[in-house]
């Protein structure tokens, strides 16, 4: 942690403030989830410091129930993209031959259909639920980090010191988690974030279209839904939103430049 | 035979490969996953008899390879079948939209591929100076942000507290070019903003790239200006990545629409689309997935062509 340039601490702070807003939502929500508190589209006032919704309900609580739906399948469908990418492209780029033409082939494939329509597709005859969501971000953008450790884990694959693994005897399951793994690392951290910001945007665009998180469950993308009529009289509820996804994939961006900066510093670059 | 007319052969085989392996995989999208059209359309509390009948009626009984066969010819045939909500004809009422649809990412286009290409060579000639950092500062913002969000935001500053255009985009097929040019202004607008960022940056990083050679260095030592080493040396360089990026946008830009049209209410495909995704109308599902996938395709495959047929090394082997 020596030596974080600013931006990356700024960008960090903020990140950790709406991580920690998710998971305490229930205590620092000042009103119930789907409580009707007051009139239609209040403006913003003392009492409710957002103003309220289409329904009367406290702006700020939704917000806040919002972020934290919002980043909790954002974060899950990260973690199986991640999880299931990485390991899938190590496993292409270790064995090679036919199982890597195979599996690589098969993403080039997966990639040609645009992820939104692939996603809509899917979701005119599944069910809409929580775990079908995440599942359905997480496999489509897998394909996107497949690609990247893929190519990671091919340059790594003809060190030499993964060559001495291999004369010491070490199996594949060795020479993915123990050598490859831990050196691939920092290019991955960096773009973790870009995926992550990816997932929040991706998951928000669905429940806009009406096909994400379904309510009365708030999130930042059905929020603009519920409230995009107001726009048109100047009440700008669904705007808010936007402020909040914007600081925090800016955030997220400065931590995963930094990430990435000090992987190419560590490639025998200016020592930062 | 001439080598790039084998490689033009060979990517336009790959291409098509690909495409049918697409709607390969649209089609099990929609057919073999646990839910099924016939208890979409009963729900839950249907009997078994009513779903066998169902299923039976839309011929969902037989073989999924059978069917995978009938939709592909009779796609290629240009019928589409019919929707399952309305029980019209899918290819009539995709026409028109398809037009729609068209002329707003045309207008789109037409604004942002010169704009980003002029806007990144500016930023590489003042770079790491005021006007490059300003313009990579609007773009990043731009990317940070989902386009619905960027429709609304510009809905309310320019439709709302402006007034200067109408916030919701209607068209049809009365109104003159003019009338259609001021109803898509703000919907092209968004869009223009959501591949620019990427256009410019990625042009940006192109000429960059280039500026390095040794004979951008000797350009600059015959005391050339800035700007003309950029213009007539840098740019003919890069024209193979720029027009990479700018057709990558324009596949971009496709899916783009079907978020920006339920925005602007624009009666185009994406909104079709969306509409009947959640009415699950499989069929209309299907065929505008396949026409959306058709086209990304295409427009990847000829940023390929683009890029062998530019490169005079291919052009005239040794």
């Amino acid at each position: 942690m020596k030596g974080i340039p600013l931006s990356a601490l700024l960008g960090l702070t903020i990140t950790l403030l709406y991580f920690a807003m998710a998971i305490l939502a229930p205590l620092i929500a000042p009103y119930g989830m789907s409580e009707i508190v007051g009139d239609v589209w209040e403006p913003a006032s003392a009492e409710y410091w957002l103003g309220t919704d289409n329904l009367g309900r406290d702006l700020l609580t939704r917000m806040i129930y919002g972020g934290r739906n919002t980043i909790f399948v954002a974060s899950m469908a990260t973690a199986l993209s991640f999880s299931l990418g990485a390991i899938l492209g190590f496993t292409a780029a270790v064995y090679g031959g036919w199982i890597d033409q195979l599996m690589a082939r098969f993403n080039d494939l997966v990639m040609s259909i645009p992820t939104l329509i692939f996603a809509l597709v899917v979701l005119s005859v599944m069910p809409v639920t929580l775990p079908v969501l995440i599942l359905v971000m997480g496999l489509l953008d897998s394909t996107r980090v497949f690609r990247l450790s893929r190519a990671v884990a091919v340059d790594i694959n003809v060190m030499d010191y993964v060559e001495a693994a291999r004369l010491r005897g070490e199996g594949q399951r060795w020479v993915i988690f123990r050598e490859i793994l831990p050196n691939a690392l920092s290019p991955l951290v960096a773009e973790l974030g870009l995926r992550f910001i990816f997932a929040i945007l991706f998951i928000s665009t669905l429940s806009f279209l009406g096909l994400g998180i379904q309510p009365p469950n708030a999130d930042w993308g059905g929020i603009v839904k519920e409230n995009r009529e107001g726009i048109v009289y100047g009440i700008p509820a669904a705007l808010m939103p936007a402020l909040a996804i914007v600081t925090l994939s800016i955030s997220v961006n400065l931590v995963a430049d930094w990430a990435l900066n000090r992987t190419t510093s560590l490639k025998g670059g200016r020592g930062v | 035979m001439h080598p790039v007319l084998t490689l033009v052969i060979q990517r336009l085989a790959l291409g098509l490969l690909l495409l049918l392996a697409a709607s390969v995989l649209i089609f099990i999208g929609t057919e073999i996953l646990p839910g099924d059209v016939a208890q979409a359309i009963l729900g839950q509390g249907a009997t078994e008899q009513a779903l066998h009948n169902m299923r039976a009626e839309m011929g969902l009984d037989r073989p999924a390879v059978t069917r995978y066969f009938e939709w592909l010819f009779s796609a290629l045939q240009g019928d589409l079948g019919s929707a399952l909500s309305n029980g019209r004809d899918i290819a009539e009422s995709i026409g028109t939209r398809m037009k729609n649809t068209l002329f707003l990412a045309s207008v789109a286009a037409a604004i942002s591929v010169p704009l980003s290409i002029f806007l990144g060579l500016l930023a590489v000639r003042y770079r790491d100076r005021w006007p490059d950092r300003l313009i990579s500062a609007i773009t990043l913002t731009s990317i940070s942000l989902p386009e619905f969000l960027l429709g609304y935001i510009i809905m309310y500053v320019f439709s709302v507290q402006l007034g200067w255009f109408p916030s919701v985009s209607n068209i049809n097929s009365g109104m003159s070019f003019g009338e259609k040019l001021i109803a898509v202004a703000l919907p092209a607008l968004v869009l223009t903003l959501v591949v620019l960022a990427h256009m410019m940056r990625m042009t940006r990083a192109a000429i960059l790239n280039v500026m390095q050679s040794a004979y951008i260095e000797t350009a600059e030592l015959k005391g050339l200006r800035r700007f003309t080493i950029i213009a007539r040396h840098a740019m003919p360089n890069s024209i193979a990545p720029i027009v990479n990026v700018v057709m990558l946008n324009l596949a971009y830009l496709v899916v783009g629409v079907v978020v920006i049209e339920v925005v602007f209410v624009y009666p185009g495909m994406g909104q079709y689309l969306v509409d009947h995704v959640s009415k699950r109308d499989v069929p209309v599902v299907q065929a505008c997935g396949l026409i959306f996938a058709t086209i990304y395709i295409g427009l990847n495959l000829l940023a390929d062509l683009i890029s062998i047929l530019s490169n005079p090394r291919l052009r005239h082997p040794k």
